[in-house]
């Protein structure tokens, strides 16, 4: 349980954010719904949580701007009282083939899904190391392990992610904040509902449980993580992707 | 001036648990006062606390010694 945790989810109006912010509500957690531009549907996803019995804030903030996210930080803080939980969510993609790749649809892709974990992990610091307690989950992807065609920018942002994860839990096990990576392989979301129904079918058969994910698949790992029962892991990327990178 | 010095010890002594006697203006933090960078972090966020004022990272960077903390308060004040 998470009974008086305060967790900050970002890009949690849709998706596997969603499905998160989603648990760790039904779980206890108040949580604070971070959106780059959906306004309504983070709206929805604070109405779902308040209707359950939970409390929820939606907040407007581009996770690489550190401006934003320090006003985003002291919004939770002082809504709530405290910051136990982030989980670093926010994603884009840019795909395309590197021949094709455009300079600024890397940079977009590092931007927000790279530079944006350092920026939030950055701000929720300081609270964290006051309070000597704090659980950062970031989002990677199976794909920043393996390589995946068409997304060389997406992938160097999640292999990033991955090694900051890393860097970060060593910097702050000594704060008793742990730093953890959950990596998901092909989930149905938004994202991959962009995916041709011939890609779809290469990856389900890629995939040694037999089936696609779902975003409470994620959650369930995710909320695993940031309760007592996950106080002995740091630095770790779980995989949840139904046996598809071992 | 002195007022500052004496509220900036008792937070180090509070909490590196360093001898009262060790800090001097001079004293170092990481040398004198064993203290690791990330205990230099955490007590510069308590003077910002206890002082009630934002010590930038470019101003922290050179907070080395006690001294150079209480000068960087009382300039500040």
């Amino acid at each position: 349980m998470l009974n008086e945790n305060v967790a900050l989810v970002t890009g949690a109006s849709r998706g596997i954010g969603r499905a998160i912010a989603l648990e760790l509500a039904a779980q206890g957690a108040k949580v604070a719904v971070n959106y780059a531009g959906s306004e309504d549907k983070a709206e929805a996803v604070v109405q779902e949580i308040k209707e359950s019995g939970g409390e929820a804030i939606k907040i407007q903030a581009n996770v690489s701007n550190s401006g934003e996210v320090k006003d985003m930080v002291k919004e939770v803080v002082e809504t709530f009282g405290k910051l136990d939980i982030l989980v670093n969510n926010a994603g884009i993609t840019r795909d395309n083939l590197l021949m094709r790749m455009k300079e600024e649809e890397f940079d977009d892709v590092i931007d927000t899904n790279l530079k944006g974990v350092f920026v939030c992990t950055k701000g929720v610091t300081r609270q964290m190391m006051k309070q000597k307690f704090g659980r950062i989950i970031n989002i990677s992807s199976i794909v920043g392990v393996s390589g995946n065609p068409g997304q060389a920018n997406y992938v160097a942002a999640k292999a990033g992610v991955i090694g900051l994860t890393k860097s970060n839990a060593k910097e702050l096990a000594a704060r008793n904040i742990t730093v953890n990576a959950v990596a998901p392989g092909y989930i149905t979301t938004d994202m991959t509902d962009q995916l041709t129904e011939e890609q779809r079918e290469q990856m389900l058969a890629m995939i040694p449980l037999g089936r696609l994910g779902e975003g409470e698949d994620i959650a369930r790992v995710v909320r695993f993580l940031a309760t007592k029962d996950a106080d002995y892991i740091t630095g770790q990327t779980i995989h949840v992707d139904g046996g598809m990178v071992m | 001036m002195a007022d500052t010095f004496e509220r900036v010890k008792q937070i180090i002594v509070d909490r590196l648990d360093a001898d009262e006697s060790k800090v001097t203006m001079e004293a170092s933090f990481k040398e004198d006062l064993e203290a690791d960078s990330l205990d230099v972090v955490e007590l510069v966020m308590e003077l910002e606390d206890e002082f009630d004022t934002e010590i930038s990272d470019e101003e922290a960077e050179k907070i080395n010694t006690v001294g150079d903390a209480v000068n960087y308060i009382n300039s500040q004040s």
